[in-house]
């Protein structure tokens, strides 16, 4: 480890404006874990990090016409932070479906770095966060177009659930585009569970509890749809939902 | 036998008073159609039955035949009066993305099971009532997979209401304009499902419309008029026709 590496980064870096340094400190150095997918391999990750405190680095590489999956569950901890880089070569194609669900005075984030390094390659993430009490979810994410990646299809998705006005959700989808030809799509919505939904349920007999329970299962479902794991991400972020009820 | 008795219930939405004395007494084996024009409080009626927040009692009494007998319908929250066997049927029936029809219904049919008593359908059960209700309605079975409302068209949500209806099996239904936007065809299907599910002995609906069609097709006890937050009139089915003749201005 190098010591530029080991120092603490201050809020004046980006990626670090909403960190909890403090709780940073206890944890720091975070490593940063490599992950090379070779050209035209496939690979997925399931990533639930665990722990009190806990800060995560991923740089992934894609070569040519390499695909990878990467599911997020964000849960739970005092802090959380999952920080990933990803390079992706010509004709790659890399999905993240990340949920993040916290409460009490949690402090979940998710930092994204996405490089399209070569032509014709997708990248398509899709973040939904669920916030109780006085809950901080930070989504920071930037996708990098570089020269000659001409046909990059980017799009960022990303929505939070506030059950509480005292939570926070902080979003920046960020796009960097110097190529031409290129689609990307970003969007970013902060809102809370509609009325009128719950009380169509209600009137269906379903409990307040029950009724935000599968509106609120259904919505971070949707960072999970079409995952390998699918099912038993769903029912991890249930049992994470429980004690926001 | 009593199903509903309402007194001198007034109600406001964001302090403005919509229901001034509105007073109905409906009896079990009884459909009545509730007729007004816009703005009378038609729909509100509904919403206040049915507890939605922001509908604001300011007076009155409301009491529903139970499944243990007589309660004060208006001290329950809206969860409970379902489960007491109250329905409404909703003029704009909600969206729930992500939600299947078969998910949220069976949850509905076994929270209400809970409250009175009665042991969970199993997966197996609940299909078998739904294909049943939903073949009542001439809706297909893949439809009820979907998303809660999502997509459908405003013909479709409305005899998805139906289905419901059936599969939630209520004492007293509060149909809010059941009958609007729906082609001839699926309002005589809506109609005959509302006549195959709720009329018996020991039932009840109200049917609150614009129209005197969906009348030919449920044909009411009663019909009585609203305007001005009160019922200014009531009658047998023959009022309905004398209304769509000679309009709201000259009955009322």
């Amino acid at each position: 480890m190098s010591v530029a590496a080991a120092l603490l980064p201050t809020r004046r870096l980006e990626d670090y404006r909403y960190a909890d340094l403090a709780a940073l400190e206890r944890i720091w150095p975070v490593a940063v874990e490599e992950i090379v997918v070779a050209p035209g391999e496939g690979g997925r990750l399931v990533l639930v990090p665990e722990g009190e405190n806990v800060a995560r680095h991923l740089a992934i590489s894609l070569g040519a016409g390499a695909s990878f999956d990467l599911r997020i569950l964000n849960a739970g901890h005092a802090y959380g932070r999952v920080a990933i880089d990803v390079t992706i070569g010509e004709g790659a194609s890399f999905t993240l479906g990340a949920a993040q669900v916290g409460g009490g005075e949690q402090m979940l984030e998710l930092v994204t770095n996405v490089t399209h390094a070569g032509p014709d390659a997708q990248s398509r993430q899709v973040v939904r966060s669920v916030l109780s009490g006085h809950a901080t979810g930070t989504y920071l994410g930037k996708v990098m177009v570089t020269r000659g990646a001409d046909g990059t299809d980017g799009e960022q998705s990303v929505r939070a659930m506030l059950l509480d006005r005292t939570a926070t959700a902080n979003a920046r989808p960020e796009l960097e585009i110097y190529a031409d030809d290129v689609k990307c799509a970003h969007g970013c919505a902060v809102g809370e569970l509609d009325t009128q939904g719950l009380f169509y349920m209600a009137s269906r007999g379903l409990p307040p509890e029950v009724a935000k329970r599968l509106m609120l299962q259904a919505f971070l479902a949707e960072a999970f749809v079409g995952a390998e794991a699918e099912e038993a991400l769903n029912e991890a972020a249930l049992a994470a939902l429980e004690p926001l009820l | 036998m009593i199903m509903l008795k309402i007194e001198n219930l007034q109600a406001s939405v964001a302090d403005k008073p919509i229901l001034k004395g509105l007073s109905l007494t409906v009896n079990a084996g009884e459909i009545h159609a509730i007729m007004g024009p816009n703005g009378a409080g038609k729909s509100t009626t509904g919403y206040v039955l049915g507890g939605r927040p922001g509908y604001e009692v300011t007076g009155g009494t409301v009491s529903f035949d139970g499944p243990d007998g007589p309660v004060d319908l208006l001290s329950l929250d809206p969860h409970e009066r379902a489960a007491a066997g109250l329905f409404l049927g909703f003029q704009y029936p909600v969206e729930i993305p992500g939600v299947s029809f078969v998910q949220f219904l069976r949850e509905a049919a076994n929270a209400q099971r809970k409250v009175r008593g009665a042991p969970p359908l199993s997966g197996g059960e609940f299909l078998k009532l739904a294909k049943e209700k939903a073949a009542l309605l001439r809706m297909d079975m893949d439809m009820l997979k979907r998303p809660v409302n999502v997509g459908f068209s405003g013909g479709e949500k409305k005899r998805a209401e139906m289905v419901q209806m059936g599969i939630l099996d209520p004492r007293l239904a509060i149909l809010d304009e059941t009958d609007s936007g729906l082609d001839i065809d699926a309002l005589r299907i809506c109609g005959e499902g509302i006549n195959a599910i709720m009329r018996r002995p020991d039932k009840a609906v109200i049917l609150i419309t614009h129209y005197q069609r969906l009348l030919d097709y449920v044909k009411p006890d009663y019909v009585h008029v609203l305007a001005g937050g009160r019922i200014i009139r009531s009658g047998g089915a023959e009022l309905a026709l004398e209304l769509e003749r000679e309009g709201y201005e000259a009955v009322a």
